[in-house]
């Protein structure tokens, strides 16, 4: 049996572990409950872009009527043979499943589209190392290195989702898809309304065709057990389970440009499809961003949680075990007195 | 009829104005555009430029890249890209930005991208003279 000194540096060490995983859930959920305020300040402006688009369909149908051709090149369908995917991963680890749960559903949505062209921009160093290690990396634009090809990469932009840095990478892909080398865009990530409420999707970007409402290809739901442990997690942390309420401000905002009144338009409804467009689709990158990185910090918080239970539990085992020594080691000793006393 | 005008400007980030103004002034795509209470319903897209608002007597200057306002009577609503105070500006990221594009546009390399460029040398130009009216309106003081 080992000795008891041995177990106590072992529990002292098992100790030292616990107060790292502990200290890394609580940061991990100050770190949520920010982008979650974040995600929260961004609705307001999701909303006020989605009335104004509205208010434009309703105003002209989306395809010019003279020449049958859509107002914008962004609402174009064409057949689709070469797609561009986006993948949201983390940066960095100790996140649980959360960065293998996304490369599984990438996976699962290569394996649908296996017969297209398929080129990948990465967005997080996880995803990035990944598909290095099991696709040719290309440059669009040039010939094809192989049917599916790592054609961009984006570290150390979710540390601080910045809207100009993303907005800058929507516009190279809208450029893209409006000179036809790609015909349609794809986001997979991990979609976060709260701690409970989330779900790997597939979500297509463009060609924008139903506006204001998220066009999911490909999704799937977390499982029943990895749900309660989030929100075990979060209990635990303080941290809420609700998706946040409608503050009086983003009610004000769903009201924006739909007022009953006549409105005077400015701009011809090409013109405002050529405006908004572009932006509709920024913002779909930055909000699916804003959500990956919540979901991100909530997974971590989880995988300390789970860390901090298990130290728990080995800790409890090892004292158990210390004491079983000690006490036999004792034992031992007043055997050893009593049978040297019987020999005198 | 309101003596006033409710002001907001958002962006994706946060909600970066609300405050009750006297005059707004903002950069139509088709012309600057002087908004007094009153006004008439009107809907446009902003350009780059400048917005300004004032309230009693002071005015303040904010830089703005494309956005959209709505506007009413007794309301602006601007929905912005990216909208910044002029005592905000990093004057210094603007003069970089604006002669990396200048650089750009005179080498004028084949992959260019001309539109993106012009708009990111038109932004540069724009934040820098919004921010220098905060240098003006301290020595007016």
């Amino acid at each position: 049996m080992a000795n008891v000194r041995d177990i106590r540096r072992r529990i002292r060490s098992v100790k030292n572990t616990r107060q790292i995983t502990k200290a890394m859930k609580m940061v991990s959920a100050a770190k949520l409950r920010r982008a979650q305020e974040r995600a929260l300040a961004s609705r307001a402006y999701a909303h006020m872009l989605a009335n104004v688009l509205a208010s434009t369909v309703s105003r002209a149908e989306l395809v010019n009527p003279t020449t049958g051709e859509p107002w914008n090149p962004l609402l174009a369908i064409r057949p689709e043979k070469n797609v561009l995917l986006v993948l949201v991963t983390g940066d960095r680890g100790l996140a649980g499943a959360f960065n293998s749960n996304v490369l599984k559903a990438a996976l699962r949505f290569l394996d649908h589209f296996k017969d297209k062209n398929i080129d990948i921009v990465a967005v997080g160093r996880k995803g990035r190392d990944f598909l290095r290690r099991r696709y040719p990396v290309g440059k669009a634009g040039e010939e094809r290195k192989g049917q599916v090809q790592v054609i961009g990469e984006h570290l150390n932009l979710l540390a601080k989702v910045d809207y100009e840095a993303v907005s800058e990478i929507a516009d190279h892909i809208a450029k893209a898809y409006r000179d036809e080398r790609i015909d349609s865009v794809y986001l997979i990530f991990n979609e976060f309304k709260s701690v409970i409420s989330q779900r790997l999707i597939a979500q297509r970007i463009l060609p924008v065709q139903e506006l204001g409402r998220r066009e999911v290809a490909l999704t799937e739901e977390f499982e029943l057990g990895d749900r309660q442990r989030m929100a075990e997690a979060a209990r635990t942390a303080g941290v809420s389970l609700k998706e946040p309420e409608a503050t009086e401000f983003e009610k004000e905002a769903t009201k924006f440009a739909t007022a009953p009144v006549d409105y005077i338009y400015e701009q011809s409804p090409e013109e405002l499809f050529a405006g908004l467009l572009p932006r509709y689709v920024a913002f779909e990158i930055f909000e699916g961003m804003l959500e990956s990185v919540a979901a991100e910090h909530a997974a971590r918080m989880t995988a300390m949680d789970s860390a901090s239970n298990n130290a728990n539990d080995v800790i409890d085992s090892l004292t158990l075990t210390m004491n079983r020594a000690r006490q036999a080691a004792i034992t031992k000793e007043i055997i050893e007195i009593v049978s040297g006393a019987a020999a005198l | 009829m309101a003596d006033t005008l409710h002001l907001q400007i958002v962006t994706p980030d946060r909600l970066l104005v609300h405050e009750d103004a006297d005059q707004v002034q903002i950069p139509g795509k088709n012309g600057e555009l002087g908004i007094l209470p009153g006004h008439a319903p009107l809907i446009t897209e902003l350009t780059i430029g400048e917005i300004s608002y004032r309230v009693g007597t002071t005015t303040r200057y904010l830089a703005v890249a494309w956005g959209f306002a709505e506007v009413l009577p007794d309301k602006v609503t601007i929905l912005a890209d990216s909208a910044e105070h002029a005592e905000d500006i990093d004057v210094k990221r603007a003069q970089e930005a604006k002669a990396r594009a200048e650089e750009a546009l005179q080498q004028a390399a084949a992959d260019l991208d001309y539109d993106a460029t012009l708009y990111a040398l038109r932004r540069a130009e724009v934040r820098l003279a919004v921010a220098a009216r905060v240098g003006q309106a301290t020595a007016a003081h």
